[in-house]
């Protein structure tokens, strides 16, 4: 009875988007108040439908209806509370109802808080934004439906794939929705600034605080994977430019430019058709993402359920919405002309140059994905694209865009000066110079790259620091006025400066970690000896246990440094009886400075065990810089100037003044 | 209109069209690099309480055979057994089995309880012989010829609808 009413629930939905979805585009054509009103109104219910629909699949799972399909395929009563919620998005049918649920939660934000959006536009917005519902609600509902029910229903479930079965997974799905749908906010001011003929300041601030928003929760979401995977799969690494990964990297890389070029839009109103361009891209390429992933075009280690015939269906939606919306490009682009000039050499100068590198990296990691499925199109033969590609591919990109992180906050808008630029930044230059230096002559593996790496890594990590500190006047003027300048400093300010200081600390993770990694893999028996690193990791044996819902072969690792005990490690391998499968549970002694990491394996069948063990320094760096910076753009999200309609207020207050 | 504006526009159709027959294309259909080789040299034991084992030479020996690589942990292989049994049952061809990585004693009862439909298996107890067979995933399925020699390979578990598109016209191809 509680499926039915959530599937009656959104199929209702259905119908509140086909109405969102037009009466307000031909209100806002005829200047039609009532109807652009009913947008907001509808995207109220439209949400108020969805959340009813989801609640009730999560009602099923909770009660552990074993007559939805959806429940007995991937849910058991066994399972802990904490897996019955998550479940509900641990499976194909229901992370779409979660999707439609963020949808229709960010059309009701429009709805909520754009009180002081032009009416017209935000009819547009929501009109755009319920076609987009439209298309994902007819797909679950069509192709997915989380409530069909089975007869007669099993005595208990399949269970949850037990790689899912972890906290740090089970929040990856919603942050990663967070920022896709986020996107599509974007995208739906996008089109509706096409549909106008019309792209103004006002309209970047509008864009700006959802893109904000969006690429915080996509960096989280991203992080929350990566980290999954290297301490869950227990392959050492924690990125495989797998497809999958790959599809959530690209919206990310676009959506980094978007929140870029909109600055200048807002500033200087330039950059407008490229914007408008980006914003669209941004959001297509999460759409792509969720067709590669869904429709296995690709080969990919997750095993997600793929189906043709859904794949076929998400084709024929990206083919109207990113076909329909760069066709609408096409015909509109030109009415945005900028309204300024800027030379090469300055603020927007340097966001064109961050926009290029991120674009080249974006098509880069797009070429590197499909580029099996080109080949295989075209001439038939199987390739995989792997990390090699990537690294060398990217890391061309990469240099530059650092190095230019560091110069652009400081260049003037319009002109900027470099030589001024360079001086103001000598000590960073002096930091990173001496850092290269120094590894130089004290590393004895890989001392070039990692001389060029940390070099270039202390200079974005002192960048931001100059630039704050320029901004306060630091020691240049009295510490009073220095004060007094960081009191009134901006949120959005504090929040660039982190934000870029982040990928500094990112950029340390990943340079460390490449640079001076140990990897020994090898058969051992109780009693070998290894050493990795600065560290003896003493092999005493392996045994077999019964876990609770698996039979587990845990190792026994004594660590010491210098002869010196600092831990003892017990790696597991785990085996699922239902469904049957095997996990390994690495043991990782996670440090500031550096990660050790044990793996245990089969045994060799000649009295070893098959052992991966790694020290790997500073790699906790990778997951904290992003944390740092989804922590900068919710600070800058924070600022008062983008709380939305300020600027329009003062505005009218304005006018209302002067009697305009 | 500027040329320019439409150049998204055109790369997507492009990126679209590839999508599309991306769709048609089976990218987990790998080629084997042994179709056409003889099967590698080797000798296995019998799984424990069966009588016959497995050897190169046995599948030279001018029958048709398929080989079915299995393991008693492997729950896709659960799914294709019933297959099995009754592609066996029908006796158009000998099926034999690979026992990859089992315990002996699970493996024997996992054929105790399901039905053995394996006119010879071989117990390959440390994973070797399959690994030349270039097997990396339970359950694979191979069809050798009279000579010996691999004509198919099927990664993952068979489904009926595999036996009788892909396996059946082979065999009937073949005359047996």
């Amino acid at each position: 009875m509680i499926a039915e009413l959530g599937h009656f629930a959104l199929i209702l939905a259905l119908g509140v988007a086909l109405a969102q979805a037009s009466l307000p585009l031909w209100g806002a054509a005829r200047g039609d108040r009532g109807l652009m009103a009913f947008a907001g109104s509808a995207a109220l219910t439209q949400f108020l439908l969805v959340a009813l629909a989801y609640g009730a699949l999560t009602q099923a799972f909770l009660g552990s209806d074993f007559s939805v399909i959806n429940v007995a395929t991937n849910s058991h009563s066994q399972k802990p509370l904490l897996y019955k919620i998550t479940g509900v998005w641990g499976n194909h049918e229901g992370s779409l109802l979660l999707w439609a649920l963020i949808l229709a939660l960010f059309g009701a934000g429009v709805a909520a808080f754009g009180a002081n959006l032009p009416p017209s536009l935000k009819a547009r917005v929501l009109a755009v934004q319920a076609m987009i519902a439209l298309g994902f609600l007819a797909f679950i509902l069509f192709t997915s439906n989380p409530f069909q029910r089975i007869d007669p229903p099993p005595a208990d479930g399949n269970g949850l794939n037990p790689l899912l079965q972890d906290p740090g997974l089970a929040f990856h799905p919603p942050f990663l929705y967070l920022g896709y749908v986020g996107f599509s906010i974007a995208f739906a001011f996008a089109i509706a600034a096409l549909i106008e003929g019309r792209v103004d300041p006002a309209w970047a601030r509008w864009v700006r605080p959802w893109t904000l928003a969006a690429w915080s929760f996509l960096t989280v979401g991203i992080a929350l994977g990566s980290w999954w995977a290297y301490y869950e799969l227990g392959w050492g690494g924690y990125w495989f430019w797998d497809p999958v990964e790959n599809a959530s990297l690209m919206p990310w890389l676009a959506g980094t430019a978007l929140l870029h070029s909109a600055t200048v839009v807002e500033k200087r109103e330039a950059l407008k058709a490229w914007t408008v361009l980006l914003a669209i891209l941004t959001f297509s390429l999460s759409l792509l993402g969720t067709f590669l992933v869904r429709s296995g075009v690709l080969t990919s280690v997750h095993a997600f359920a793929t189906d043709p015939a859904r794949g076929l269906f998400i084709l024929a939606f990206l083919a109207v919405t990113v076909g329909g919306s760069l066709a609408l490009f096409a015909a509109r682009a030109e009415a945005l002309v900028a309204r300024s000039w800027f030379a090469a050499l300055s603020r927007e100068g340097a966001l064109v140059l961050n926009n290029l590198l991120l674009g080249a990296m974006a098509a880069t990691v797009l070429l590197g994905t499909l580029y099996p499925l080109f080949l295989d199109a075209l001439t038939g033969d199987k390739v995989s694209v792997g990390p090699p590609f990537f690294h060398a591919a990217l890391a061309p990109s990469f240099l530059p865009l650092a190095i230019a992180l560091g110069f652009g906050p400081l260049l003037a808008w319009k002109r900027g000066d470099l030589p001024a630029v360079t001086r103001r930044l000598g000590v960073a230059l002096g930091v990173a110079l001496a850092v290269a230096l120094i590894t130089l002559a004290l590393a004895d593996r890989h001392a070039a790259l990692g001389a060029i790496g940390l070099g270039l890594v202390a200079w974005a990590l002192t960048t931001p620091l100059v630039e704050l500190a320029e901004r306060l006047r630091l020691f240049r003027a009295p510490l009073a006025e220095s004060w007094a300048r960081l009191r009134i400093l901006p949120r959005a300010a504090w929040g660039m400066s982190l934000a870029h200081f982040g990928v500094g600390l990112m950029a340390m993770g990943v340079v460390a970690s490449e640079a001076w990694q140990t990897e020994r893999i090898q058969a051992l028996r109780p009693g070998d000896a290894v050493a990795v690193g600065p560290y003896k990791f003493d092999f005493k044996g392996a045994r077999e246990l019964d876990g609770p819902n698996y039979l587990a072969l845990r190792g026994h690792f004594e660590v010491t440094r210098d002869g010196r005990p600092v831990a003892v490690m017990e790696p597991e391998t785990r085996r699922y009886p239902v469904p049957p499968m095997t996990t390994t549970e690495a043991a990782i002694r996670p440090r500031l400075t550096e990660d050790l990491y044990a793996v245990v394996g089969e045994p060799d069948g000649e009295g070893g065990f098959a052992t991966r063990l790694y020290h790997k320094p500073l790699v906790s760096w990778i997951w904290l810089g992003a944390l740092v910076m989804a922590t900068g753009g919710a600070l800058s999200l924070s600022d008062r100037r983008h709380r939305v309609g300020a600027p329009v207020r003062a505005r009218r207050a304005a006018q209302a003044a002067t009697g305009d | 209109m500027r040329l320019r504006y439409l150049l998204p526009l055109g790369l997507f159709v492009v990126l679209g069209l590839f999508l599309l027959v991306g769709l048609q294309l089976k990218p987990r259909e790998i080629p084997s690099a042994l179709i056409d080789k003889p099967v590698p040299e080797f000798d296995l034991p019998p799984v424990q309480g069966r009588q016959r084992g497995l050897a190169a030479r046995d599948l030279r020996a001018g029958e048709v055979s398929l080989v079915n690589v299995f393991a008693s942990w492997c729950g896709p292989c659960r799914v294709e057994h019933p297959l099995l049994v009754e592609l066996a049952a029908k006796k158009v061809v000998p099926v034999h089995g690979i026992n990859y990585k089992d315990r002996p004693d699970a493996a024997a009862a996992w054929l105790d309880s399901l039905g053995d439909p394996y006119d010879r298996t071989g117990a390959d107890l440390s994973g070797r012989v399959s690994i030349d067979w270039g097997v990396y995933g339970v359950p694979e399925t191979f069809i050798v010829d009279r000579q010996g020699r691999i004509l198919l390979k099927h990664v993952g578990a068979l489904r009926p609808e595999d036996i009788e598109d892909k396996i059946m016209p082979l065999l009937r191809k073949l005359g047996s």
